[in-house]
């Protein structure tokens, strides 16, 4: 067959004829990270050849970013281990943009946690930027007003150079985009590890309220329905971004050649006014009841928002890309359905209501085009130029990816690891504490990190009731309501070294606590889970350890996962990070006004302080074994989610009668750590007596299931009784004095506020300034 | 009677429903108006609220200080009608010409969100009479264009005219010239500052309500003269 010369101005297309007529023409399957067998199944499905379109749409969609096909296999022991009782207020669990739970009076909240991680290294700014803007599609898309957004971000050593090009940019991409939208930030945390030097993490989270009668899912039903694309344009930008790029490891990049330097131009290049006004258009099509079902466009972009949405509802849809508007000339159909633009949403619309749709887009002067319409053929057709260029079931591209079975080995270090406990290290005497104290305050991991949170707005709306520092964010679902969410994320990325099952519990314990702790009661569960390559089968088995972990212990809570997300090759060469399974818990109060913050002497009441849950001799993983002796090694403390629930149990009940005014989570660093950020954020000194056995123990054990609270003192007896009806063991540590600026630690430490303050505030300004 | 407020949204508009919300907190009918629409639907005041009107593309303010609502809200400002802008709100109203100088890029060139502390310098405004015992406010401030500045001249006539209307207290979060947190006109009807009054009008969601003065300042004004 002779070679067909393209008109000028325009580029050969591949089409679903050409590609009958050209069986044996060799394709790029391998570049497009598609391997042998997967690019042969393709050709199966199709009984020929694929298109270059139908290519892009496969490798693209069966990535393993968004087929999940290595995670797939594990994630399905969620759905085994939720119980019809869990599942009782979720209207929208896993497989959907994102859960979605019940929360009283007729609202309903959703919430999630993606990941960013990749672009974010390659392209920090727009990286951290375009993360935001994709997690709050997700949350709009269900329905929802985005209200609050979180970020749990993860860098190299902070005295590395790369961490200085790094943590600053990612900060100012989130600032710059999140700010822009009119969105509370609320929380997240920042740590540092070397395993995250080329690797770094930038997870981004977003809470959406609605009313539970309003929720909307990504389905395309209803023969003859329209299907409209609207927001920006779409362009050459994160064509493969996502996709391809998260599906990767990093290569050695020491020569300038590999992937880092070559993939530069994909990542995806964000304008966050242009997403504010499609959240408003979004929210006003919604509120007029014109959209039948939606779908954000993330990564792959169109080849991804119209197979799914194809997928879900009646089975075809005919599609014409000529009328998607265009950043670009000559674009190929492959570029237009691979195309990661940001600011893109794909709305489901009754016919009768096209020309209602199309007006509010204009309002808001969002681009807005026909983009196809929704057919029961079961195939999805999609012609370009005249010619189609994609025939294809849907099911096939969105659902009917492969699934692997990846060989999974516990490593043998693991062993050797486990058994280099913390008891051999030299402990501090009791005059050391003092120093040891502000030294663990102003570690990297410990440290105030205002220098990030002050980047962002926590103000905006009018309904942030807790944000950073406190341990968990809050926010009131609306002026008319006094109902408000409460939403921690946490992630011991070394206690998941140790054990990641039990790691995994840990990071789900501690937010479960740290939601608790601000007087909400935990509903719901998201997380991201972040791991090295999972071609590697010691990583296989950190996740699948993690899965079951977290799994189990939201079983044993009682609180679904409604949602997740799965980030693989979080690797540079053969050096994976560190397991870093993030946990997110969702909680709910039914009185803002009642929340308990960190805090004490505000009051008119003197009050007293009290450590409540059991303290036991747990160093293995612990920041004074990593901070003073770079060590890490042993079992990590034990959870006991048992002992959660009864602590979670007596802190809702504190809350509802007002007699706890100030409350601090124990986690990292341990009493000493709690005390320092609660004098400081209070302004406040304390006079406090450690507990037996010992001092050291007692201020820097990192026994979990532990709240510091301050107690005033006529609601002593009140307090006393609700801790013995909970079953929650309560020992006073001393008072709190207003009149003195000074944490008074008997026998070991008397340190001034301005002491602490300095410690605690001054680390990040002085490497990041 | 109540006085009507009026509430500016232009697309990229953030702090709208705040403005809206401290407006009915003081006793105000709130109404919100949009860019496109000239007219100001009888209203007694306009606040011009934060955010990032139009991407704060071209220049912070630039673009909405030509927007349809903007041409009505000039000429009301110059017929006498007390205008507040806020943040945003603040730079299209000097990008306007109601209000001299201009709002660059902070000192420490990032986005600061914090709570401020402010001197009322002249409580004899609109806008600040009801800070007549109070010498200093405490209320959120967060952008990232906040430093106020101005030519030598400029800065000198508007401190002999009395047109500092705040400044900011215990350190300069963004190198504003002269501590200037917000300035108004000669007869103190039309007034800018960067931080958000509005979002200090409860304990619970801000760090207390002492912004709700510059609202309930407004109202004792608008029903004083209609009385």
């Amino acid at each position: 067959m002779s070679e067909t010369t393209a008109p000028a101005g325009e580029i050969a297309q591949d089409s679903v004829t050409l590609a009958a007529a050209t069986p044996d023409k060799a394709q790029p399957f391998a570049e497009l990270g598609m391997q042998q067998d997967e690019y042969a199944r393709v050709r199966e499905i199709l009984g020929r050849r694929p298109t270059d379109a139908e290519l892009a749409m496969y490798s693209v969609m069966w990535s393993e970013h968004c087929s999940y096909k290595s995670s797939k296999v594990h994630l399905a022991y969620f759905g085994e281990t939720t119980t019809e009782a869990m599942r009782a207020k979720m209207l929208a669990g896993i497989g959907e943009n994102a859960g979605v739970v019940e929360v009283g009076d007729g609202w309903a909240a959703t919430f999630k946690i993606e990941s960013h991680n990749h672009p974010s290294y390659v392209e920090p700014h727009q990286g951290a930027a375009t993360g935001v803007g994709g997690i709050v599609r997700d949350i709009l898309a269900m329905g929802a007003r985005p209200v609050a957004v979180t970020d749990q971000l993860r860098f190299g050593p902070i005295d590395a150079p790369d961490t200085g090009r790094v943590l600053p940019g990612v900060v100012s991409g989130i600032s710059s985009y999140g700010n822009s939208l009119g969105l509370a930030n609320i929380g997240g945390e920042t740590y540092f590890d070397a395993s995250y030097a080329g690797n770094p993490l930038v997870n981004a989270g977003c809470i959406g309220v609605l009313r539970a009668d309003d929720m909307h899912t990504a389905h395309a039903s209803g023969v003859g329905n329209k299907v409209i694309l609207y927001g920006s344009r779409t362009g050459l930008d994160g064509i493969g971004g996502a996709s391809v790029l998260a599906s990767a490891t990093f290569a050695d990049d020491a020569g300038g050649t590999g992937k880092a330097r070559r993939k530069l131009p994909s990542v995806q290049v964000g304008d966050p006014f242009a997403e504010k006004v499609l959240i408003e258009c979004t929210l006003e099509v919604f509120g007029k009841g014109l959209v039948a079902g939606i779908s954000d466009l993330g990564a792959a972009g169109l080849a991804c928002a119209t197979s799914e949405l194809a997928a879900a509802g009646d089975g075809g849809m005919d599609v014409d890309l000529d009328s998607v508007p265009l950043r670009a000339e000559n674009m190929s159909a492959a570029e237009i359905l691979m195309s990661e633009s940001q600011e893109r949403m794909c709305a489901v619309v009754t016919p009768d209501k096209v020309d209602a749709f199309l007006e509010v887009c204009a309002k808001w002067e969002v681009p807005a085009v026909v983009l196809g319409t929704v057919t029961d053929t079961g195939r999805l057709v999609i012609t370009h130029h005249g010619e189609v260029v994609a025939d294809v079931p849907p099911r096939t591209v969105a659902h009917d990816g492969p699934v692997y079975h990846r060989p999974i080995e516990r490593p043998a270090s693991q062993d050797a690891l486990i058994a280099d406990g913390t008891s051999r290290l030299p402990r501090p005497a009791n005059d050391e504490i003092a120093a040891l104290i502000l030294r663990l305050a102003a570690s990297e991991n410990l440290c105030h990190k205002g220098y990030v949170t002050d980047q962002y707005d926590r103000y905006v709306r009018g309904n942030t009731v807790l944000a950073q520092p406190s341990d968990s964010g809050m926010i009131r679902v609306d002026d008319s309501s006094p109902r408000g969410l409460a939403m921690a994320s946490d992630c011991n990325a070394y206690y998941a070294a140790l054990d990641p099952y039990r790691g995994a519990k840990h990071a789900l314990a501690e937010a479960y606590r740290n939601v608790a702790t601000s007087g909400a009661r935990p509903v719901a569960v998201t997380n991201c889970l972040n791991f090295g390559s999972p071609e590697d089968p010691a990583v296989m088995w950190q996740f699948r350890e993690a899965v079951h972990g977290l799994a189990d212990g939201c079983a044993e809570l009682g609180i679904p996962v409604t949602g997740g997300n799965v980030s693989f090759y979080n690797q540079t060469a053969a050096v994976a990070i560190l397991p870093t399974p993030v946990v997110g818990v969702l909680g709910v109060i039914d009185d803002v006004s009642t929340r308990i913050g960190p805090t004490f002497g505000k009051g008119p009441m003197p009050e007293m302080l009290f450590l409540l849950g059991e303290t036991r001799d747990e160093f293995d993983g612990s920041e004074w074994a990593r901070v003073v002796h770079g060590h890490l090694g042993g079992t990590p403390p034990v959870v006991d989610l048992a002992a959660e629930q009864r602590l979670a149990g007596l802190m809702a009940a504190a809350a509802a009668s007002g007699a706890v005014t100030a409350a601090h989570d124990l986690s990292q660093g341990g009493l000493a750590q709690a005390l320092v950020e609660m004098c400081v954020l209070s302004g406040c000194g304390a006079a406090v007596t450690p507990p037996p056995p010992d001092a050291f123990t007692a201020l820097f054990s990192e026994s979990t299931a532990r709240i510091l609270v301050a107690v005033p003192i006529p609601r002593l007896a009140e307090f006393a009784a609700l801790a013995d009806q909970h079953g929650v063991p309560s020992s006073g540590l001393g008072t709190v004095t207003p009149q003195r600026d000074r944490l008074e630690i008997s026998g070991v430490a008397d340190l001034a506020l301005d002491e602490m303050r300095a410690a605690w505030t001054g680390t990040l300004p002085r490497y990041f300034d | 009677m109540t006085a009507k407020i009026g509430v500016i949204t232009f697309p990229g508009t953030l702090d709208d429903v705040d403005a809206l919300r401290a407006a009915r907190v003081a006793g105000a009918e709130p109404v919100s108006l949009w860019h496109a629409d000239a007219d100001l639907h009888g209203v007694d005041a306009v606040v011009v609220p934060g955010g990032f009107s139009y991407g704060d593309y071209l220049r912070a303010g630039a673009i909405a200080a030509i927007a349809p609502v903007m041409r009505s809200v000039i000429d009301a400002a110059r017929g006498g009608m007390p205008v507040l802008g806020i943040c945003n709100g603040f730079q299209v109203l000097c990008e306007a010409g109601l209000l001299p100088g201009a709002l660059i890029r902070n000192a420490g060139l990032k986005f600061h969100c914090t709570d401020q502390r402010l001197t009322v310098e002249r409580t004899d405004t609109v806008w600040t009479s009801e800070y007549d015992a109070t010498p200093t406010i405490l209320i959120p401030l967060k952008h990232a264009e906040g430093r106020y500045v101005a030519d030598e001249a400029t800065l000198d006539e508007l401190e002999a005219e009395r047109r500092v209307l705040f400044r900011y207290a215990g350190g300069n979060p963004n190198g504003s010239l002269r501590d200037i947190a917000g300035v108004c006109s000669a007869d103190g009807r039309i007034a800018g500052l960067m931080p958000h009054p509005e979002h200090a009008i409860d304990a619970l969601t801000g760090p207390g309500t002492d912004g709700l003065g510059m609202f309930t300042s407004l109202m004792n004004s608008l029903l004083g003269a209609a009385a």
